[in-house]
């Protein structure tokens, strides 16, 4: 299965719509940080180019706020292309975050909502 | 007992099957003995043979049925089709901890168990017990620090680690629960008043002559008041 | 007194004890009696956006059936919802009832629970109920201690409005919690990014974005004159509140403010006192009592 079908499968979705806006980008509130914009990862599902999708850190900071989706004129949910991507690398055993690796101290302090959440996205 | 000896004898057998060699073994035994009986001699996986220490953690399946059982092999009877498996050891991550350092809260059982709170609720647990334990129900109280309940819950297990087994999501259930069970004997339990008493007197030193008069007793002595004893 | 089914989620429990607190409290002055949910679990916040992921929809449809038990067993009458104060929560156990209205999945689901569930249950973040149970003017009426000269601004969140077919109110410019705010008597200030990300997940091991958005989120309502930010999610309030120290090292002027639950205010200004306000409980990390003790 190539990447665009695996995303399209997991999440859904139709990439094939996506016209390349930006209105996504432009409403995402966390692209201040992300190497490249949701829009250019949407153009790389399209064209196959998987190797800079997952070397990007944009799928990994997606917060799901789901601020592109109710925005996009083409109806694309684009916070579900996020998740696929994260999908694929989660569901060959890889965690995105060491568990183990989280300070005591961050431990005692954090609500239960803020693990449970964060292991949703990050846990294998 | 060899089986040649009472191949044509009258006890009633039944089929098993031990890491994938069939035999027949008598329907009344439990999975130990039955083991024991087919010639396997137990290093580990064995302890108390009374269903009380959990070593004997075991996973069966019977056949023409596709679903995992567990049980604890010195209290389950075999059954006709019986496929057996062993888990003598869980390798959980041993956590260490300072009693005294964590408080009886929710955020105690995350800083030694953070993947907790990757728990799907999906009952696996509960399905994996083989003391019919509300695993799932307990873990969930733990997510929200309701130690209490927890205690209640847990009270009966065993630790033999098939629940651990099973998760999904890597949780150890039974070493969340002796965790809880630990905050909560310390933290939540008022010390009983005639503890605090007894421990005033061993600090006086009211016991001291009664204890070095025992130190000082020969062995047959000992065993001589041991045999004697009345329980009052 | 109408009963109504409550779901309060782990963070009520521990974290956001004042936000049960006050919750539970507004409700009774409101003739609205919260029964919790007799056994519950973890809704497993986030909802999973994977369109094969069955088994992470277990933990919130499992829920959904203790509420279908609630009204087997006569504890609740005729009551087809229930109340969430957690906008997470509320958000993932609505996205659940949408995700089975495909019968495929509806249909192996419940081949893993206990009891079949059909959709019946529709969850209702309390917020919500305020709005269409009790209405507004209702709460304006039972008003002791109008908040009069308080400047609240309102901060949303996202998973309270997004996306549509789960969201309360218009996305883009929702104005539930300013009309609340205004019943109660306070001065609504204006927060253009009352409905930009707080953050949610990063806060375990990303802190640089949730500080980043802090700032956003709270510098015009500052600007604005807010004195006290109304939130109604506690991942929210747990990042708008604990990160603003560290907003101040970066931008030394920064204001810090209180963030309280509007549940809190709501307490506040129905006269149910100081212990119904859960402001003793002392989790609100930035001390609201000194913006909050004229109304006390």
């Amino acid at each position: 299965m190539d990447l665009k079908e695996k995303v399209e499968s997991i999440g859904a979705v139709d990439v094939m719509a996506c016209v390349q806006c930006g209105l996504c980008s432009g409403s995402c509130p966390v692209r201040f940080t992300m190497d490249i914009s949701p829009t250019q990862v949407i153009r790389l599902i399209q064209l196959e180019v998987i190797e800079e999708i997952f070397s990007s850190n944009t799928f990994l900071t997606c917060s799901t706020c789901f601020s592109c989706q109710i925005i996009c004129p083409r109806k694309i949910s684009v916070t579900k292309i996020m998740e696929a991507l994260r999908q694929i690398i989660l569901r060959k055993g890889q965690d995105l975050i060491n568990v183990g690796g989280i300070p005591g101290e961050e431990l005692r302090k954090l609500p239960p909502i803020a693990l449970v959440s964060n292991f949703r996205k990050t846990t294998a | 007992m060899s089986r040649k000896a009472d191949e044509g004898s009258s006890v009633p057998k039944v089929k098993i099957w031990v890491m994938g060699k069939e035999y027949k073994v008598p329907s009344s035994f439990t999975i130990m003995t039955a083991m024991e009986y087919i010639g396997y001699r137990f290093k580990q996986g064995i302890g108390c043979r009374n269903g009380y220490c959990g070593a004997c953690a075991t996973f069966y399946r019977v056949k023409g049925d596709y679903k995992l059982r567990p049980a604890l092999a010195c209290q389950e009877i075999v059954k006709d089709g019986m496929v057996i498996v062993q888990i003598p050891f869980v390798p959980a991550k041993k956590t260490i901890y300072d009693i005294d350092k964590l408080e009886p809260s929710a955020n105690a059982i995350f800083e030694n168990y953070p993947e907790v709170a990757r728990c799907l609720s999906c009952n696996t647990c509960t399905k994996a017990c083989p003391q019919n334990l509300e695993v799932m129900e307990y873990v969930q109280a733990a997510l929200r620090g309701d130690l209490e309940k927890v205690m209640h819950l847990s009270f009966e297990c065993v630790e033999c680690g098939l629940c651990a087994m099973r998760c999904p999501a890597e949780i150890k259930p039974y070493l969340v629960a002796r965790l809880a069970r630990r905050l909560y004997a310390k933290y939540m339990v008022p010390l009983d008043k005639r503890v605090r008493k007894r421990e005033e007197e061993i600090k006086e030193g009211k016991f001291d002559k009664e204890l070095e008069r025992l130190m000082k007793m020969s062995v047959e002595r000992l065993k001589e008041l041991y045999e004697e004893r009345r329980l009052s | 007194m109408i009963k109504v089914p409550y779901y309060p989620g782990c963070t009520l429990k521990t974290t956001a004890q004042n936000y049960e607190v006050s919750g539970l409290a507004v409700a009774r002055k409101l003739g609205i009696e919260l029964i919790e949910l007799p056994s519950w679990n973890c809704c497993g916040v986030f909802p999973s956006l994977a369109n094969d992921d069955l088994m992470r929809h277990i933990a919130p449809i499992r829920n959904l059936i203790r509420v279908k038990k609630m009204i087997e067993n006569g504890i609740i009458e005729d009551q087809y919802r229930f109340v969430t104060l957690c906008s997470m929560c509320y958000h993932t156990l609505k996205e659940a009832n949408l995700f089975i209205k495909d019968e495929e999945k509806l249909k192996k689901l419940n081949t893993f629970l206990e009891e079949e569930y059909k959709g019946e249950i529709e969850p209702l973040p309390f917020l919500k109920l305020l709005q269409v149970e009790v209405g507004f003017e209702k709460i304006s009426e039972e008003v002791r201690k109008p908040l009069k000269g308080l400047k609240v601004a309102p901060y949303y969140g996202c998973l309270l409005l997004r996306p549509r077919e789960i969201g309360i109110d218009n996305p883009e410019s929702p104005s539930i919690l300013e009309q609340l705010l205004s019943v109660l008597g306070a001065d609504v200030v204006e927060n253009p990014n009352k409905t930009q990300c707080c953050g949610s997940y990063h806060t375990v091991n990303n802190k640089s974005i949730v500080v980043r958005l802090t700032y956003d989120n709270l510098i015009y309502a500052i600007k604005n004159g807010a004195e006290v930010i109304a939130v109604g999610c506690p991942l929210c309030a747990f990042n708008l509140d604990h990160y603003q120290v560290e907003v101040k090292k970066i931008h030394f002027d920064f204001k810090i403010v209180p963030i309280v639950y509007y549940t809190q205010l709501m307490a506040i200004a129905l006269g149910l006192g100081k212990e119904s306000s859960g402001l003793e409980l002392g989790l609100n990390y930035v001390d609201p009592i000194p913006v909050l003790k004229r109304f006390l």
